[in-house]
């Protein structure tokens, strides 16, 4: 999707026999108010070279996009004031190692029942570690060692008596990469009713249908419910991935940059899906794509990278979490600002 | 977009020391695959040649008739050693799979990196080098001694020539599987053993079947180890546990060293019947994985 203009620090090298720069006949030229305000199409036809001449744009002329570009974005929300649902995760001093690294330290945040929570920030900071670690994902990985306290609804989630599977029944995830078992479109919905005790073949067709329809992919395949899942299309395949997860009648669904393989129609369909699925669920998401966070979340976390100088390793830490429409027009820290206008990141 | 000025260019191919170079390459390639080739073809040859006679002459008698007690009297036929040697591959197939395939999902899901997984893993490399006819001495100390001989000592000596191969290959093939899918289904709640009975044997099973049907096609030409175990019968025998047997393998060998020329023209025709055999069981095998691999696509 659109991204924040990027100044062209060093311009590209020049085709031969183009004109001077300086010649007002190859300046580029930029539309006033272009700058500021919402990104339109009309910022990608300004990066194409319109006549196949005129030089790259220069660093002059092209303005750095303020924190205002994505306010345009949330305006809408900060009208309505978030409500202050229940806290769902309380997450105190959290820190994830593997090994001996530690990847994530000192997270300290609560999330909000019926909200969509975003977690942005720059590769290597530890946000899908930290969303894998509210569903206790980092129990199969070996070596991977959970610090601090992570509580779902009150109850500490790496208490000895707690169960992974059944946190993990109850706090879905959707994956990356699109991720449907080798098996039909049907047996990978009916995979996790089957698995939580249900046999009655209607029963289950009830669940494949309503999954399917809540995740909008029922119309593109309720003639061949028998076929293999893989050959579906990306986006359709990602849609599927969420129909799972919402089979088992999860609490909270966790979303581990969903959209990352897909093209754009196919992330405006899922964003579609994530804003309908927030009355029925909890939502967290990680993204790289500062413009969905914006979008379609409610609350924003900003994560981002330390150098440990006693371990001479980077570790990821949270830097500020507030309300998406404060995170995008007014942070209150000089880091989040910089991320968010593409000064750094 | 104006093109680029047109500058004279030549595409045409040009003769340097790196075209010759590859033209040089590829012929070696081509010999080595005709090298690889001669001596299949020519083992195939033969037993096709002396074989097919023999068989064709008698058909079917030579599949169906018991072996004449008097080696050097001429005819048909090989029937109790095609019984014999589907009990003893079958017996083995029976003994070494499920071991071999639930040891191998310990190993991969289970064992890990642990010292005794890394123990049973060095201990089943090494069984793989352990030549088969110390397998079958094995046995006859310990299952012929005591019990006489039989089929079923003979798929025990096989059984153990098998089951490194099945469970190096069911490893590999457990490895292979992805792990997006494993995440998947945990994140769906799943157990770990749910995980691997649902989703991880089921995306293995095609390589996993591939795998126990190259160790049966081998272990069905083995001879060495069922000499001490199964004994030397001409009659038929169905029984799997009881008096001795016989295999294409030990008909082979017994008839080919025999001194008359009637009873080397039956080792001809059992070599063709075993070559057949296993490309039955290689055919079944890919026809099989095929069918697995269509399903999955459509």
């Amino acid at each position: 999707m659109l991204s924040p203009v990027i100044p062209f620090a060093s311009p590209l090298p020049r085709p031969r026999g183009q004109l001077t720069p300086g010649d007002p006949a190859g300046a580029f030229p930029l539309p006033a108010g272009q700058a500021v305000g919402v990104p339109t199409p009309r910022d990608f036809a300004s990066l194409v070279d319109p006549t196949g001449e005129a030089p790259r744009p220069t660093e002059q002329a092209v303005t750095v996009p303020t924190p205002r570009d994505f306010a345009s974005l949330v305006d809408r929300k900060a009208a309505v004031p978030l409500p202050d649902t229940p806290v769902v995760f309380d997450c105190e001093d959290v820190e994830v190692y593997y090994g001996a690294f530690r990847a994530v330290r000192g997270v300290t945040l609560g999330i909000r029942e019926h909200q969509i929570t975003a977690f942005i920030g720059p590769s290597g900071c530890g946000k899908t570690t930290m969303l894998r670690t509210l569903n206790r994902m980092h129990d199969v990985i070996p070596g991977a060692r959970v610090a601090g306290r992570v509580s779902y609804h009150g109850i500490d989630l790496y208490a000895p008596e707690v169960s992974a599977p059944e946190v993990r029944r109850r706090i879905g995830m959707v994956f990356q990469k699109p991720n449907p078992f080798p098996k039909s479109i049907y047996d990978n919905i009916a995979f996790g009713p089957r698995i939580n005790g249900i046999r009655r073949k209607a029963e289950l067709d009830a669940v494949v249908e309503k999954s399917l329809r809540a995740a909008a992919l029922w119309d593109e395949v309720r003639d061949r419910l028998k076929h293999s899942a893989l050959g579906l299309s990306g986006g359709q395949q990602q849609r599927l991935c969420i129909a799972r997860t919402i089979a088992v009648e999860p609490e909270v669904v966790l979303m581990d940059e969903p959209c990352s393989a897909l093209d754009p129609i196919a992330t405006a369909r899922i964003e579609e899906l994530m804003r309908e699925l927030k009355s029925l669920y909890t939502i967290v998401i990680v993204t790289h794509n500062m413009q969905q966070a914006a979008r379609v979340s409610d609350r924003t976390a900003f994560f981002t990278t330390e150098i440990d100088a006693q371990r001479d390793r980077r570790t990821g830490i949270l830097v500020e979490y507030d309300a998406t429409s404060k995170i995008f027009s007014a942070p209150s820290d000089e880091r989040t600002e910089n991320y968010i206008t593409g000064r750094f990141g | 977009m104006r093109s680029a000025p047109v500058r004279s260019i030549d595409l045409g191919a040009r003769r340097s020391w790196r075209t010759t170079q590859s033209a040089l390459m590829s012929a070696a390639m081509v010999a080595a695959v005709v090298l690889v080739a001669i001596p299949l073809v020519a083992v195939l040859w033969s037993v096709f040649a002396r074989g097919a006679g023999i068989v064709v002459r008698a058909f079917p008698a030579f599949f169906t008739q018991t072996i004449p007690m008097i080696s050097r009297k001429a005819g048909p036929g090989m029937g109790p050693a095609i019984v014999g040697t589907v009990l003893v591959t079958g017996g083995a197939t029976l003994v070494a799979v499920p071991v071999g395939v639930l040891g191998a999902v310990y190993l991969h899901e289970y064992g890990g990196s642990g010292s005794f997984a890394r123990l049973v893993r060095f201990m089943a490399t090494v069984m793989t080098g352990v030549p088969s006819i110390v397998m079958g001495l094995f046995i006859y100390l310990v299952w012929t001694m005591n019990f006489g001989y039989s089929a079923f000592g003979g798929a025990l000596a096989l059984a153990c020539l098998m089951l490194p191969i099945v469970i190096g290959s069911t490893e590999q093939m457990l490895r292979l599987v992805p792990a997006s899918l494993r995440e998947a289904s945990y994140a769906l709640g799943a157990t770990r053993s749910r995980t691997i009975v649902a989703i991880v044997l089921p995306a293995a099973l095609p390589g996993i079947i591939s795998g126990v049907l190259l160790a049966i096609a081998r272990a069905a030409g083995e001879t060495a180890p069922l000499m001490f175990a199964v004994g030397a019968a001409t009659a038929y025998n169905p029984r799997l546990f009881h008096e001795a047997n016989t295999s294409l393998s030990l008909q082979i060998f017994g008839n080919a060293t025999s001194a008359f020329p009637a009873a080397q023209d039956r080792a001809w025709g059992a070599a063709l019947t075993l070559v057949l055999f296993t490309f039955l069981i290689t055919l079944i095998a890919r026809v099989f994985t095929a069918r697995l691999a269509l399903k999955r696509s459509s």
